[in-house]
């Protein structure tokens, strides 16, 4: 009977788009100093609550530094024959210089977990440095077809998502996440209603050198949807979270710079907009109607890690909530202060976000954070 | 004159006791139904009657009731009376059988199936009383990226954007004539789209020096006939729209009769008064995709790229690909004319048996440009029948930027949808250019009326909007997942690109 109801999840996973609450947390040493990953495993614990045990997950920059430029490919699979699958797919523009099963730490709890893979890969033509993202792009975009059966976590430099269905402190366990040194931590839970989560649904979402948590419910999904359609992102992971990260990873690929993807993501109200400076308001009016379709509607708190630094953005209507706290050269951000303060009794300052105001946080010595 | 063998479509009836004599219907009928008998009462003549219920209203004491006729014999579900009495008409007079306004056929209307959502419990829905709700638009050419110039931090725009229309309402008036309509007709709708903010539509008649007030709200349109284009008519509107074609009669021409050419008429259009106003059925300067662009060309360089140019065409089978086509001719704005779509004049089969409805249009017009990549550098306007802002919306939700309107605008107005606007005897001073019947329409008055109506509909989109907890009309666009179908096939689902009912996100 159990086996029979496992099919139904099996055949029902990835196949819709889940709407969802959640638990979001982030930190960042501005120092560029790396933090083991306990410190958000704990955050996210406090907040247990805000999820229902389908879907967290991690994601952490700076933990491959011994790894050079390669690009980090993690990678959710069904078997090893979809792995040579993937693998075929990989080789076609990627020399993989390394290769190995993802270290868990067996507890028990996940008996049917998927085969959990990373590839550490370097382009066939690093002469073409500019076209790296289209090239992450397409290669994800490849993979991700295959979904539910592959999909990809996380393709991007010294950085690496780890997420499944669990419970945060389940997933922290599993991945071993305590193993890990990043100088900044992204952590969420997921709380989808009326389906079950599958591993490939989880946060972060990421592509390329951004990685996304979000808690909140994107309205906007189909337009969003139907616009990206235009330049070659596939949406197939049907959690709508998806979208938010491609929209960003589009939105860099055309030289915004992060406070204007900011502006994109949560416009100024058009009578906002008449009361700025003239040119600023001529920017901000021409990104509202370029972009507009990108413009992400319904209730969220998003965090957004990219090397050297992370972003932190609510709803235009501050529908969720989202807290900042600074230490030091420490920046934590969740969805409730007392994550904060679990990790960081002393916390100096601790803020909410306004509705549609990026918070964005570059790590003082960037080089620190970036490959040497 | 033989007999005529075709029973009356509609019955009048007058209420003696009620009836005062005083010959208000002699007067408010324009086609002659009731006639002042000289003393002997006001007899009535039901063959000419439209059923347009002027009189009926206008009756001071209600003493008139216009009702259509149960049966003109032993029509059935095969033969219905419609087609009985095109039969009788035409085997009395071998003409094609003329009418106005938009099919009226019982084709399926997807409107009545899609669904809209709202949000409960993970989203909250909007009060768009409390909140702000966004749903101004642009139409025009969108760059494929911004151009920054400056410093992080301070940065600017580098070059500026290509000429767009601001609307405060998703929504346009469609092409109507001067001459089609009454110049009355034509003011109300400039006053209306100047006070809502939006556009207004020349329609191919040429600009009545009257409109020279509204020329910021004025889109003016270059048609096969070309009447009344020159320099100062294509400088005089914020937008230049080629029609190409017209949803209620695709592939066919236009032909304004001699007599109703007056002096006004011919002056605006720019041809002597008393002789027939003939637009071909194809431009004969465009033949094929390639002289559409040089059009679009020759109308950019005669008026220094200040302008979009928008490109009109009935929906018709293989209307994706032709749009796709006028994107790439140049084109900054595609309106897609649906089936539903009305006119002045049209032969009623054509009217009836050729096109695409505009749901559908929209739809897949919107799909193609996405799979080509091109649909964000153009704006797409739907129109054909859009009925009330729900039909609006799910218009926005297949794929549109802005809709036309043109019958509900006339409705505003006061039409009762008697499909005889090519018989110039409007009882509403509607489609007629008869001084007696066009004075029925105050520009003031009518303006009004159509402010009140789009007014009412800014406020439902907004209601709309907050129940789905959307407050941006740009997270509309495209937004199917917002639609479910109800009773729709398969086949049709994925043409629309729609969900069944009761499937999830």
């Amino acid at each position: 009977m159990s086996e029979r109801k496992e099919d139904y999840h099996q055949s029902y996973e990835g196949k819709i788009r889940i709407p969802s609450g959640c638990a979001v947390a982030g930190l960042i040493n501005k120092a560029g100093k790396r933090v083991n990953g306990r410190t958000i495993g704990e955050m996210m614990a406090v907040m247990h609550e805000r999820s229902n045990g389908l879907g967290a997950g991690y994601a952490a920059y700076g933990i491959y530094p011994e790894y050079g430029k390669a690009y980090a490919f993690h990678l959710i699979l069904t078997d090893d024959q979809t792995r040579g699958e993937v693998e075929r797919i990989l080789v076609r523009n990627f020399k993989i210089i390394e290769q190995q099963e993802i270290p868990v730490r067996r507890t028990g709890r996940y008996k049917k977990a998927p085969l959990l893979w990373r590839y550490f890969c370097e382009p066939l033509r690093p002469d073409r440095e500019s076209a790296i993202e289209d090239l992450l792009l397409t290669t994800t975009m490849r993979i991700n077809r295959m979904a539910p059966r592959a999909s990809v976590m996380s393709c991007g430099q010294n950085l690496g998502v780890f997420k499944g269905v669990g419970y945060p402190e389940e997933i922290a366990e599993f991945y071993r996440i305590d193993q890990y040194l990043g100088y900044s931590w992204l952590g969420h839970g997921r709380f989808p209603t009326n389906t079950p989560g599958w591993w490939g649904g989880a946060h972060p979402f990421s592509l390329g050198e951004t990685a996304v948590v979000h808690n909140g419910e994107l309205s906007s999904y189909g337009t969003n949807k139907s616009v990206l359609e235009n330049f070659g992102y596939e949406l197939s992971l049907r959690t709508d979270t998806e979208v938010m990260a491609y929209a960003i990873h589009y939105l860099r690929r055309q030289n915004l710079s992060w406070p204007l993807v900011a502006k994109v993501l949560a416009p100024p109200h058009w009578a906002e907009l008449e009361r700025m400076a003239g040119p600023e308001r001529e920017l901000v009016a021409a990104l509202r109607r370029i972009y507009g379709g990108l413009m992400m509607n319904g209730p969220f708190s998003i965090i957004v890690a990219f090397h050297g630094g992370l972003m932190a953005l609510n709803d235009r209507l501050k529908l969720r909530s989202l807290v900042a706290g600074a230490s030091g050269a420490d920046l934590y951000l969740a969805s409730e202060e007392a994550a904060i303060r679990q990790v960081c009794p002393r916390v100096e300052e601790v803020w909410s976000l306004p509705a549609g105001e990026a918070l964005i946080c570059r790590a003082e010595e960037e080089s620190a954070c970036h490959v040497a | 004159m033989p007999r005529s063998l075709i029973p009356p479509e509609f019955l009048v009836a007058r209420d003696e006791g009620r009836c005062l004599k005083c010959k208000a219907c002699v007067r408010q009928c324009g086609f002659g139904v009731h006639t002042d008998d000289q003393g002997r009462g006001i007899s009535i003549d039901e063959r000419r009657c439209v059923n347009c219920q002027r009189c009926v209203v206008m009756c001071p004491v209600g003493a008139l009731k216009v009702t259509a006729n149960p049966s003109v014999g032993r029509e059935n579900a095969y033969w219905p009376a419609s087609r009985l009495r095109e039969i009788w008409r035409q085997a009395e007079n071998g003409g094609s059988i003329l009418t106005g306004m938009g099919c009226d056929r019982n084709y399926p209307v997807y409107f009545d199936h899609l669904l809209l959502n709202a949000s409960q419990v993970t989203n909250p829905s909007i009060d768009p009383l409390r909140e702000p709700m966004e749903i101004r638009t642009f139409l025009g050419r969108k760059p494929e990226k911004v151009s920054i110039a400056g410093p992080p931090g301070a940065e600017r725009l580098a070059d500026p954007l290509p000429p767009v229309v601001q609307l405060e309402i998703p929504v346009m008036f469609a092409a109507m004539s001067f001459g089609s309509i009454s110049k009355n007709v034509v003011l109300a709708l400039a006053q209306a789209a100047k006070r809502l903010g939006i556009m207004f539509n020349t329609g191919e008649g040429g600009m009545s020096s009257v409109l020279a007030p509204y020329r910021e709200h004025m889109i003016v349109q270059v048609a096969s006939g070309r009447f009344g284009v020159d320099n100062a008519y294509l400088e005089a509107g914020r937008i230049i729209e080629i029609k190409i074609g017209q949803g209620a009669k695709p592939g066919i021409g236009g032909h304004l009769p001699g007599e109703k050419v007056n002096e006004e008429i011919a002056r605006t259009r720019g041809i002597p008064a008393g002789a027939d106003a003939i637009s071909p059925a194809p431009h004969h300067d465009i033949y094929s995709i390639e002289d559409l662009s040089q059009l679009i060309y020759t109308l950019k360089e005669a008026t220094d790229y200040r302008k979009p140019i928008a490109v009109k065409i009935a929906a018709v089978h293989n209307v994706a690909a032709i749009a796709s086509g006028i994107v790439r001719a140049g084109a900054d704005i595609v309106v897609l004319d649906g089936l539903r779509g009305g006119t002045g004049a049209a032969p009623k089969l054509i009217r009836d048996h050729i096109g695409l409805p505009v749901e559908l249009a929209t739809a897949v017009v919107d799909r193609r440009l996405r799979e080509e990549g091109i649909r964000e550098q153009v704006s797409l306007v739907a129109s054909g029948g859009i009925r009330s802002s729900a039909d609006l919306l799910k218009l926005i939700c297949l794929g549109a930027d802005a809709v036309y309107l043109g019958t509900a605008a006339l409705l505003a107005l006061g039409c009762h949808l008697c499909q005889k606007c090519y018989t110039g005897k409007c009882s509403w001073g509607i489609a007629t250019q008869d001084p007696s019947l066009t004075r029925r329409v105050d520009p003031q008055w009518g303006a009004t009326r159509l402010v009140n109506m789009l007014t009412a509909w800014g406020h439902e989109i907004k209601e709309f909007m907050g129940a789905m907890g959307i407050n941006a009309l740009e997270s509309f666009r495209g937004n199917r997942l917002q639609l479910r179908a109800v009773g729709l096939p398969q086949n049709e689902l994925d043409q629309l690109g729609v969900k069944q009912a009761g499937e999830a996100m």
